[in-house]
């Protein structure tokens, strides 16, 4: 076996203890359902408000009619409410005293949301309602009026109402709506990227500062050269995000899938499974990068407190490159774009954004590679900023090197 | 032929900031010996161990354990057991004896036969399934030594092994020693207290100042003083007191002094011929805490006698 098969057997035996350690743990269960449970009941919660909106702020059109008038209007309301989605309700009252007194006692009415009154059907019909709700509702109770003395008429004349055939030609969203959607599901993917990158940097840095607590690091660094406990350390938590979204990635799928039945869902430039592949890279690439760079100054902290005092800085630097990810993606063939797919920090969320937009697949292979030398590049440096801070142990000769042999030891 | 040692050092140097905590180590341990490393807290025993194991890079010098230029390479060959102790609180037993066993190359599945079978040796089999937050500390100190040895190592590195163990389990990690060795294991091990180097060790190195003041073996080191004699006459005085050494220590009639070189007949002939009255007369072998006042100095001595930040809060 040579050194680098050691050194990556030697990381997989602490990824795996790290892995199972995380994911069995309770505090994994509730960051697994946590999330979950808060969407959940948002969702929830949404829908019944929406729901109970919907009830209490649909208008109410109220027709004073005798029974012998009602039902042109009844059949009329009937038909025109299988063709026009939200048509408002349509109550019926029989008359009782004098109409435009009725009709005020009725618009009155606290408890109740009734928009308009219809009085003196159908020999001298009357609307009675506020401004707004005349100048928005009247053309409705207007086309249900007509509707139905236009059937009255037929029926009487003897004539039959034609047939209307309609052809339908569906055709895919105009261009601009495309590329809105486009848009949108570019910003998405840069957000998720970024929302799971910050849940793991704290648990990075807390699990970290517990090896160092609890001294196993001596055992470890005797054992296995350090390389391979911070590979392992970084692969666990790669391993535990993976899970998580894999679990909350099945549940979204299923919302999206719910929430567009039966309507087309946007398509990324590249086409879903192209994106979907992209965007596990991306994603593991912007997690090996600022996750390396993370763990070696979590290396830094000797305990809690440090970790804490840490974890502002860190959000914010996380936050500075969310926003300039987030700053480029419609710019993202001008310099400014083009510079953030370079700069190794914005890169992974600047290219998840093109992949979105854009069905070019070549940037991404050479965007992947180039992210894949500062992943080395960074663990490199974030192994020697772990060799010195927790170990205490600076040899400059043993940088730089990855793969190789340190030259002291 | 004589196996090569199994654990070299030269000039090894380690300075942290202004602190030079080792200053130029040299150091053979023999295959198949047991060889401690003496010296009072901060004389630098668990910096060179580290730097032995490959944990830290020396500033200076180099070293060869079991041969290999860099001690990771002989990792699987050896087994450590540091100073501070450290587990995982939510692994069971069975789980951090494997879990070491695999840091050293040991495959997981045989890791947790061997674990069962060394919990159940040591009378532990009950606690293979528990977690080490919940183990004394005694069972989880023997926890520790047990995933020290799981993948049978050639050479056993074990940093203050008795700290902080009560005397049953000091007698029993000292027969653990003993047996590993007996295996052919080669067993190098640091300690603040002279009692254990003297029943254990061979050879021993004492360190004082970042510096080894004496490597050899035991016998050697003692070797170095001569013999006490103390003597109890019952008259004080006479012309028998000429035979007795310049420097001799008296109380009462009591008298203390090196042997002489000219051996213990002369001096007794002149006892007698004198009528100094014998009372009592005994000569003493110089122990190994003798020795090791007259190599590393009274004050190392007297730093020896400190308990280390563990047992002080214990």
């Amino acid at each position: 076996m040579n050194r680098i098969q050691r050194l990556f057997r030697a990381a997989t035996v602490i990824a795996r203890r790290d892995y199972v350690a995380t994911v069995w743990s309770r505090s994994f269960l509730l960051f697994l359902i946590g999330p979950m449970i808060a969407v959940l009941f948002g969702g929830v919660l949404g829908k019944v408000g929406a729901q109970t909106d919907g009830i209490a702020l649909q208008p109410i059109l109220v027709a004073v009619v005798d029974q012998k008038s009602e039902g042109p209007l009844k059949a009329s309301y009937k038909r025109l409410n299988e063709q026009i989605t939200d048509l408002p309700a349509l109550h019926f009252v029989r008359p009782s005293g004098a109409p435009e007194l009725q009709a005020r006692v009725l618009l009155g009415e606290a408890k109740s949301n009734i928009a308009l009154v219809l009085t003196g059907w159908p020999a001298a019909p009357h609307i009675n309602g506020p401004r707004k709700q005349v100048d928005s509702l009247a053309p409705t109770m207007r086309l249900i009026m007509e509707d139905a003395l236009t059937s009255e008429a037929l029926s009487r004349s003897g004539y039959e109402r034609p047939k209307l055939d309609i052809e339908y030609s569906v055709v895919d969203a105009a261009a601009g709506k495309s590329s809105i959607s486009r848009y949108f599901l570019a910003r998405s993917a840069q957000t998720i990227l970024f929302v799971l990158t910050i849940l793991l940097a704290g648990m990075l840095l807390s699990n970290l500062v517990e090896e160092k607590s609890n001294k196993v690091i001596e055992v470890l660094a005797a054992a296995v050269p350090v390389d391979a406990i911070f590979l392992g350390k970084l692969v666990a938590m790669l391993g535990v995000s993976l899970t998580g979204i894999t679990i909350w990635g099945t549940l979204i799928a299923g919302g999206i899938a719910s929430a567009y039945h039966g309507q087309q869902i946007p398509q990324p430039g590249t086409g879903w499974p192209v994106f979907v592949a992209l965007g596990a890279a991306y994603y593991v690439m912007n997690y090996m990068i600022l996750g390396g760079l993370f763990l070696g100054i979590g290396s830094q902290a000797a305990t809690v407190r440090d970790v804490q005092t840490l974890s502002m800085p860190i959000t914010m630097a996380q936050i500075a490159i969310f926003a300039a990810g987030s700053a480029v993606v419609n710019d993202l063939d001008k310099p400014i774009g083009l510079l953030a797919a370079v700069f190794p920090l914005t890169s992974p969320l600047t290219m998840i954004a093109r992949a979105a937009q854009e069905n070019s697949l070549w940037p991404h292979f050479l965007a992947l590679a180039w992210q894949g030398v500062w992943v080395m590049f960074i663990i490199r440096f974030a192994a020697r900023r772990f060799r010195t801070g927790v170990l205490k142990s600076g040899s400059p000769r043993s940088g730089w090197r990855f793969g190789k042999a340190r030259a002291a030891s | 032929m004589t196996p090569p040692p199994a654990i070299e050092a030269f000039g090894l140097v380690k300075t942290f900031g202004t602190t030079r905590a080792v200053d130029g180590i040299d150091l053979c341990v023999p295959a198949g010996s047991i060889f401690g490393v003496l010296g009072p807290n901060g004389a630098g025993k668990t910096t060179t161990l580290r730097m032995l194991l490959g944990i830290i890079d020396p500033d200076e010098g180099h070293r060869h354990v079991l041969g290999y230029e860099r001690p990771l390479e002989a990792a699987p060959l050896v087994g450590y057991l540091p100073e501070e102790r450290g587990l995982y609180p939510s692994m069971t037993a069975r789980e951090a004896i494997a879990f070491m066993g695999a840091l050293r190359g040991l495959p997981l599945a045989e890791g947790r036969r061997r674990a069962d079978a060394l919990l159940e040796e040591h009378m532990l089999g009950h606690a293979a399934k528990k977690a080490v937050r919940t183990l004394s500390k005694g069972m989880a100190q023997t926890v520790q030594l047990l995933g020290t040895l799981i993948h049978k190592p050639r050479v056993i590195v074990l940093d203050e092994p008795f700290s902080g163990l009560d005397a049953l389990n000091q007698g029993r990690l000292e027969t653990l020693i003993r047996a590993q060795a007996a295996a052919g294991a080669t067993i190098l091990f640091s300690t603040h207290v002279i009692a254990h180097a003297e029943r254990l060790c061979e050879r021993i190195a004492i360190i004082a100042g970042g510096k080894v003041r004496f490597e050899g073996a035991v016998d050697e080191a003692r070797n170095r003083l001569r013999p006490v004699v103390r003597l109890r006459t019952r008259a004080s005085d006479g012309p028998w007191r000429v035979a007795l050494p310049a420097d001799a220590g008296q109380s009462g009639n009591d008298w203390r002094f090196e042997l002489p070189h000219s051996g213990i007949e002369p001096l007794l002939k002149a006892l007698i011929d004198g009528n100094a009255g014998i009372d009592s007369l005994s000569i003493e072998r110089p122990g190994l805490h003798d020795a090791f006042v007259s190599i590393a100095g009274a004050e190392a001595a007297a730093a020896l006698d400190q308990p280390t930040a563990k047992e002080a809060l214990l």
